[in-house]
Order: structure tokens, then sequence, then C-alpha cells
């Protein structure tokens, strides 16, 4: 018996490259619950990460009772992070939304579903016969099943026919999307997890992966702990568990991730350590790179990012001695300055070393949300399905015949309107009916009290559809409530194109019903047609949904089409393409140099990395005759809102290990919220004696735009960086945030990536400035994760009722 | 020889340019991405005014490459507008101004790309290596930010005009 919330990734089972990845089974069950006492296992996986952890839920007498890993999955071998162990309890809560919610004299009552979809479809016939198709904005999740994206996507583009689609995976995943679409002209996961088997170097950017990836992190962890470690770089200005495994930690500045790349490239030409026959073969464009970074010298970078030169030389002579590099990228770059132009100077880094494609020479640009990458793939998030693209009318023609409808009638005259273009719509009043599905807005975007005078907004029409009254749905007009993980049958897809299929394990509470069902009731009631007057959405259930979806990827890189419910059912995971070529699925893409970059087939023709200009067929005609990869540079420039006297810190916001998004099921897992009960802001030593500050103190965390008020937490983060958790809203804040500060995006600014539109967490200016003195209290933050502090103190554990069972298979 | 008849021309063209990036910038704070994108080719155009500067001499031609009010102290008027669009930035009317602010940026970048241009030829003609090499560095930057406001063109008019 293991506490996993003291020891988060359990106990080792070190081993060798190249060998398989020992099998360790987790469960957890209910206290007095044996596995004997279980009456069934629903298989399913992960839906609190991006890292897709297959598990089977116990249920007994018709409710969940607990859970345990799949030892047959090729993601995680049986193991499970402490968010799958503990959270399904969410499930359960006594608070979940039961029954339809709608505003009458400003208050939301409880109504009935015939009540609720009526005024949903009231108000958007209206609008349409008032304004048409622009007055509607729909802004879904990173957490809903594929046939529900699918479903939105056809309903909202071909239905409704607005071009106004977009998913908090804006937030997450945009900028991995954009720096494959942009490297290799189409969105799609090279690299695979077994690399991380075969890898004689890890390369982890921006990316703290123990914390969001927990099962991922064992996996290297057994590397690091096996007889051949592999050599460890880590980009992070936190002291993060990998941080303290790496070889080389560079601690850079905020805003700074674009030069520190450019140095490494720098010093790989320099060096000649470049794979020339590769380069020549696969790609496009390394002249204009060596050129772009020719002055870029380890001393010039090491002055701006603030580092040593001679670190990013010992970083750069272990990129050069192998192409098995497994390069990794998460949030410190997707929510980072340069956040596009950084990613793909990462494929660069690949491309440059022939490492891609090989066992163990691979690239992951992770996803921050389980099903993120069907929000992507299904035309949810700012292209459309299927990995079309919108610039080809070739593609919306294929679209158009699939859907029975006119090409004219898909908006496709410009890009796909953004989440943060959508919202600064609703500002402006010429978007009037706002459909939020599965995200909590109110707590996840920046700048939030311009997004709650939003969504409060007179003349806005807001639908929220969610399992728990969030402090989005408090604002709104309509409160769906929804089915949930384990409650609805569907499936999705992990990071490394793993798809799973996900069992319905128990009945939802009340009245709750599932997203698909909820967007199935609501095309029918609008009567959406295809052109023949043949109903625009003929499918009727997740299998339907999920065929009509098959047809849709057919010939395209997502190709579902070797799948099917049966195949997937019962541990029978599978990476796409998995087709008539690939029938058991493909582990690695780009194996041969095979891409979708052609102009006929490619995703997307590429923007200016800095202006986010797109580029025209013509130009990528020209650019890249013969389909290649695509080696494209980029030049630093200064984040805006530079530090000045009034604040001179840089915040950076970020997660926890205990905590999903904005803890509407973590935080209501008893375990999981003791562990990370509330807000904290983490930072040096220096700065906090700086302000005589000192552990568990209250701090006000001032930026132009809002203050947080938290404890303390004095930890080896970069001097000069303020950290604070971005999980933490107000529906369980007490009587200690009586006024708007206790979510770390009151102090946020509202800009965002030129190329992939992700909005920039982590590089807006602040102050700290003491409010109370500790009295006795340590910060609330963990202390087993990058959160760990300098000063001795009680060790975060799990007390009672956290025990989980290890068992370790052959 | 006319060369700074040329070069006059350039350094007009780009200083209204990186003006009119600032202007539009600030008219459109609540725009977040046209605020801070317009602040980057501003500076972009100041930095090719500077590097123009660089062949007065030869040409005979005036210096003032610091006639832009940027950055940190930006003038009371710059904060007047700026202040003005978050107030009225919850409102349609500025989307339309957007368009017509964004067909004036055309316009200026348009004119320093067709000077940079001339200038090019003319260098080219009387065989001026270091002014080729100049406009060489410098028109792509002029063709970029022209190219982005026909993006944002595409991008913003579909809305206002339908809405």
């Amino acid at each position: 018996m293991v506490d996993r919330i003291a020891e988060p990734w359990g106990t080792r089972t070190p081993y060798a490259r190249g060998t398989e990845w020992p099998v360790r089974i987790d469960t957890r069950l209910n206290d007095g619950v044996t596995p004997d006492d279980v009456d069934h296992w629903v298989p399913t996986a992960s839906i609190l990460h991006s890292n897709g952890d297959a598990l089977d839920i116990a249920v007994k007498d018709g409710r969940m009772v607990g859970v345990r890993g799949r030892a047959d999955s090729r993601v995680n071998h049986g193991r499970l992070g402490p968010k799958d162990l503990f959270g399904w309890q969410a499930n359960a809560s006594p608070d979940r939304l039961t029954r339809p919610l709608i505003r009458r004299d400003g208050i939301l009552v409880e109504t009935d579903w015939e009540t609720a979809m009526g005024a949903m479809v009231d108000r958007s016939k209206e609008l349409l016969q008032e304004q048409g198709p622009s007055a509607f904005g729909i802004y879904t999740s990173g957490q809903l099943f594929l046939e529900e994206y699918y479903t939105l996507a056809t309903l909202g583009r071909a239905g409704i026919g607005t071009n106004h689609i977009d998913g908090n995976t804006r937030l997450c995943t945009a900028t991995a999307a954009e720096a494959l679409k942009e490297t290799f002209g189409c969105d799609g996961q090279p690299g695979t997890y077994s690399d991380v088997d075969h890898c004689e170097v890890l390369f982890l950017v921006g990316h703290n992966v123990a914390e969001t990836q927990v099962t991922l992190w064992e996996r290297m962890l057994d590397r690091i702990q096996g007889p051949d470690r592999p050599k460890i770089i880590v980009v992070d200005p936190r002291p993060t568990i990998p941080a303290q495994h790496a070889n080389v930690h560079l601690a850079v500045k905020s805003g700074t991730n674009l030069p520190l790349m450019n140095a490494l490239l720098h010093e790989l030409i320099a060096h000649d350590r470049v794979d020339n026959a590769f380069l020549d073969e696969h790609t496009v464009g390394y002249d204009e790179l060596v050129s772009r970074v020719a002055d870029c010298t380890p001393e010039w970078a090491a002055e701006i990012c603030g580092v040593s030169a001679e670190q990013i030389r010992e970083a750069a002579r272990i990129l050069g001695s192998t192409d098995r590099i497994l390069s990794t990228c998460l949030q410190g770059v997707y929510q980072s300055h340069q956040a596009t132009a950084t990613a793909v100077q990462v494929n660069n880094l690949n491309l440059l070393r022939g490492a891609l494609g090989k066992p163990g020479g691979g690239i992951l640009q992770m996803n921050g949300q389980p099903t993120a990458q069907n929000t992507r793939e299904c035309g949810a998030n700012g292209d459309l399905p299927a990995f079309r693209n919108w610039a080809n009318d070739a593609h919306v023609q294929e679209l158009a015949e699939l859907w029975n409808v006119e090409a004219s009638s898909i908006p496709h005259y410009g890009p796909p309107t953004h989440a943060m273009q959508i919202f600064r719509y609703a500002e402006q009043g010429s978007i009037r009916f706002l459909w939020i599905t599965a995200t909590n807005p109110a707590v996840s975007l920046p700048e939030l009290h311009r997004i709650r005078s939003i969504l409060a907004k007179e003349g806005l029409f807001v639908v929220v559809q969610d399992l728990f009254l969030t402090e989005t749905a408090e604002l709104a007009d309509i409160v769906l409530p929804a089915a949930t993980w384990g409650e609805k049958e569907g499936t999705f897809t992990n990071t490394d194109r793993t798809v799973h299929h996900s069992d319905k394990a128990v009945d939802p509470p009340g009245q709750a019903r599932s997203d698909l069902d909820i967007f199935l009731d609501y095309a029918r009631r609008m009567d959406f047609r295809d052109k023949d007057g043949g109903p625009l959405v003929p499918w009727h259930d997740p299998e339907s949904a999920f065929e009509a979806w098959q047809a849709c990827t057919e010939g395209r890189p997502c190709d579902y089409t070797g799948l099917s419910y049966e195949k997937l059912r019962a541990g029978g995971e599978t990476q796409w393409p998995c087709n008539a070529t690939w029938p058991d699925g493909r582990e690695r893409l780009y194996t041969d140099g095979d891409f979708h970059a052609a102009l006929e087939d490619c995703e997307s023709y590429g923007k200016d990395l800095l202006t986010g200009t797109a580029v025209e067929p013509d130009e990528y005609r020209a650019m890249n005759p013969n389909g290649r990869a695509m080696i494209k540079a980029a030049a630093h420039v200064p984040p805006a809102e530079p530090p000045s006297d009034n604040f001179p810190l840089r915040l950076n916001t970020g997660r926890t290990v205990y905590h999903f998004h904005t803890r509407t099921k973590t935080g209501r897992a008893p375990q999981l919220a003791a562990a990370a009960p509330d807000v904290w802001v983490e930072f040096s030593a220096p700065d906090a004696d700086r302000h005589g500050i000192g552990e568990g103190d209250v701090v006000d965390v001032v930026a132009p735009r809002g203050s947080v008020r938290a404890r303390a937490r004095v930890t080896g983060i970069r001097e000069g960086i303020v950290f604070v958790p971005f999980h933490y809203g107000y529906w369980d804040a007490g009587d200690q945030h009586d006024v708007r500060n206790r979510a770390a995006n009151e102090l946020t600014i509202t800009e965002w990536d030129p190329a992939s539109k992700q909005p920039i967490f982590k590089t807006a200016a602040c102050r700290i400035q003491k409010v109370a003195d500790a009295d006795g209290h340590t910060a609330p933050a963990p202390t087993t994760t990058a959160s760990r502090p300098r000063a001795a103190m009680a060790a975060t554990t799990g007390g009672r009722d956290v025990e989980v069972t290890e068992e370790f298979g052959a | 020889m006319k060369i700074d008849i040329a070069l006059i021309e350039v350094h007009d063209a780009e200083t209204d340019l990186a003006q009119q990036l600032l202007q539009v910038g600030e008219r459109h704070r609540a725009d977040h991405d046209v605020f801070h994108l317009t602040r980057t080719m501003s500076g972009w155009a100041t930095q090719r005014l500077h590097r123009l500067a660089t062949h007065s001499t030869t040409y005979g031609v005036p210096q003032d490459p610091d006639t832009i009010d940027r950055d940190q102290d930006r003038g009371i008027l710059a904060l007047v507008r700026e202040k003005g669009a978050e107030l009225v930035g919850h409102r349609p009317e500025p989307a339309i101004l957007l368009l017509r602010d964004i067909r004036d940026l055309h316009l200026a970048a348009a004119r320093a790309s067709l000077g940079w241009t001339m200038l090019g030829q003319g260098a080219q003609a009387v065989n001026d290596h270091d002014l080729l090499a100049t406009v060489t560095a410098c028109h792509p930057k002029a063709i970029r930010t022209m190219k982005w406001t026909v993006q944002k063109m595409k991008e913003a008019s579909p809305q206002v005009l339908a809405s």
C-alpha cells in the first residue's frame, strides 16, 4: 500500500534502453471494498490530463467505487496518477447539476429540459432571422468526446453556419497544433510514448512533465533509474522535479525561450553537428535558419536569457551527441512569449539532428487536456474537420459533399475565429449568443474582470453546459446539466494519437444528459437540413456519430477508417492513422519523410510567425514544391509589458500535480483538495528577503489589471519570477476572498501569440507586497513538487484514506 | 543624380507609417492584437529609418531619425486615445473605424513599399552597393506590414459588415 499523495509517482520499476517498460498495476478502491466485491470493471481512460492512461472503473451496486490501471495499455502499463486514483469521486458530488436552470428576473431557477431547450432554440431562431450566423459563438472544451466535437462542428459550421467556433484548447494546445502545421504542413503528433524507452537524450522545454503527465514521467524516471540513463536537459524557471534530475537545467528568464533555442541551433550549426543528408532529403528552409542564427552565440543568448553561456554550450554538446533525442514542449513554451516561433525551433532542432521517426528520436508537442486532440481533429477549434484546410477550396468541397450541403454554406472566407476574438466580438456586441460547453472561462481566460463583464453583458445570451454551477455558469442565461466521463459512451484520443473507447459505467445524476444528446436535440429542434431536405445531422448515438466521423477522416492524416467500437472496446486502444495501410495503427509518423505538406494535402499554408499573416498558396508552392518539412526561422523580440519600477517582477502561472483545470472535479475529491487546498504564491529567497517576506506570510500580488491575495511559498524558483497556480476560482473560496482576488487570471494580460492565437499567461509584469504575518501558517502548497519549500516543514501526505495498491507484473 | 529625392520620399513614407501604426494601436487598445502588433511594426519602421539615415550624408539629405515618439515617454494625447479606446471598446462603432484605419495603414505601407522599390532601382542605377543592401534588408519588412493589413482586413471585415 502506497500513499500516492505523498508519493505521486509511486514505486520505481527501473528498466534499460530498448527493453519493455515493466507493468505496475495501480488500484484504488473505496474503504472496505475488495476487488472481489466489484460487480463490473468498465474500460475507459483518464480524463483529468492529456496522457490518456487506460483504466477500468470499478462499479458496485450501480455506483463507482474505484479505479484500476490497465496492464495491457501501451500508454501507462497499469499505472495511474493521483488525479486518476482519486478524481473520479467528483462524479458523485452532492452539488452536481441535476436539472436545467434558466434566468428569470435576474436569478437562475430550476426548470425542465423542454423549457430550457425551447428558450435556447427560440433565441437562436430570432438571431438567425435578425442578424444571421455571425451572431453565434461556440466555445467548447478539451474534455468532451470525439463524437461530441464532431457533432458540434457539423451543426455549428454547416447548421448555424458560423465561423466562430473554438475550444479552450486555444489555451492549452493551439501552439502545439500550429507548430506542427508550420513545420510539417499538418497537425499530427510525430512521436510516440515508447520513444522514452529508446531515447538517449530527453529535451524537456517548458514541460513540467512530472506534474502534468504523471505516468509519462514515471516512464522517464524508470529509465533514469535504469542501467543506461538518458541525459536530460530541462528548460524551466522553476525547480521542477525533472529539473532536479537534469544534466543541464536552463532556468531562463520569462519570455526568453526563443533566443535560447536560437543559440542552441547556432551551436549545432557552428560545430557541424547537423545531419546534412537528412536535411537535403527531407527539408526546405535550412539556409535561412543558418543566416538567422548566425549571430545568436551562447554569449548573446546568455545575456538575454540569464543563464550561463557554458550551460548553453553543454546543452548543445549533449544534443549534438546523438539522433535519439526525444524533445517535448508544453505550457512553458505554448503559454509564453513567441510561443509558436519557439515550438517551431524545437521541431527544427530535431530536424537538424535527423531525430524524427526513429525509435527514441522524435518530437512530442504535448497537449494540455485529455481530448484536446479531438477538438483539433474534429474542427471544433480553428480548423476544418479531419485537418482540412479552410483556404483550400477542394478541402471545403469534400466537406460539403460529406455533409451534403453547398460549399458556400460552410464559412471559409477567413480563418475560423479564435477564442479571444470570439470574446472580443461578444464584448463589442456583434456576437449575441455564446454557447459554452465543458469549460470555465470565468476562471481560465486572461484578465478576468473583463471576461466577467463580457459574460454578464446585457444583450449577450449565454448558454453553459457543465457538471457544476461553475463561476461561468453563474453568469449564464441557461445552464444545462451534463453527464460526464463514466456516465456516457464515446471515444477520445490522447497526445500520442492513441484512441480509447470509454464506456458508460453508471447513470448520470438526476436529469443530466450527455453533451452528445444535448447537441443532437438542439440540431433536431433547429431542424438543420442538408441540401436535399434530409437531416444535416443524421446520426443518433455515439456509435453512429463515430461512424460518421470515420467517413470524414478517410484519406486524411488522422484516418480512423480501420477502427470500430468493437475493435476499441475492452482495451483495444489504437494509434491513428488506422486504415488498410496501418491496420494496427501507426506508432511513429514521418518514418520515411512521408509528410502531409504538399500543397493539395496540407492543413495550412503556414503563417508569418511574428505577425500571423497567412502564407498565400502560390507562395507556399514556391517555398515547398515537394511537400517537405519546413525549417522556419524567427528573430527574438522582447515581450510586451516590460517590468517597470511599479511592477518589477514577472508573473508566471501554472499547474500542480494534484489539480486539473479550474478544479471543478479535483477540488471535489477530498484527497486532492486536501493536498493543495488553496492558492499560494511562489518566489525566490532573494525576492523574499528584498520584500521582508517569509514562508506563510500573506501577500498581495498586484498587476496593472488586478490583484491576488495568497500565502507566500519561498522556493528555489528563478529570481524575479512570481508563480501563481491558475486552478483556484471562487466556488470554494470561503470568506478569505470576499473580493475577486483568488484566481491567477485576475492578473494576466490580454495578449496572444500572433500565429497560434494562444493567450500568453507567463510574462505579465507584477509586484508583491506583504499584507500580514504568517502567524504560524505555511503556504497551502505541496512540498512534493516544484513548489517544495526552502524552509523545513511538514511534508504533504495523504493522511488517512489514500492507500493505493501496486501490483508488479512480469 | 536625384537619389536624394527617393531617400526623402522613403523617409517621409516610413515616418508617416511608423506614426500611423502607433496611433492606430492607441485608437484600438481593446483590440489587443492590433495594439501589440502595430507597436511591433512601428518599431520595425523606426529601425528602417535609422538604417536609411546612414545614407543621408552621401546624398546630402538632412537627418532626423528620432522624430517618432514611442515607447516609455508616450505623450498625453496617446494615453487619452488609449483610455478612450478602452472606454468605448465594448461598443460596435470602433469596429467600423478599425476597417478605415486598416485601409489607411495599408496605403501608408504601400507608399513606403513603393518608395523602397524606387530607391532600390536608383541604387542599382548609380551602382551604390551599400544603399542596395539597405533596400534589400528593409523592403521585405515594409511589405510584411502591408500584407498584415490585408490579412487584418480579411479577418475583421466579415463580422463588421454582417452584424
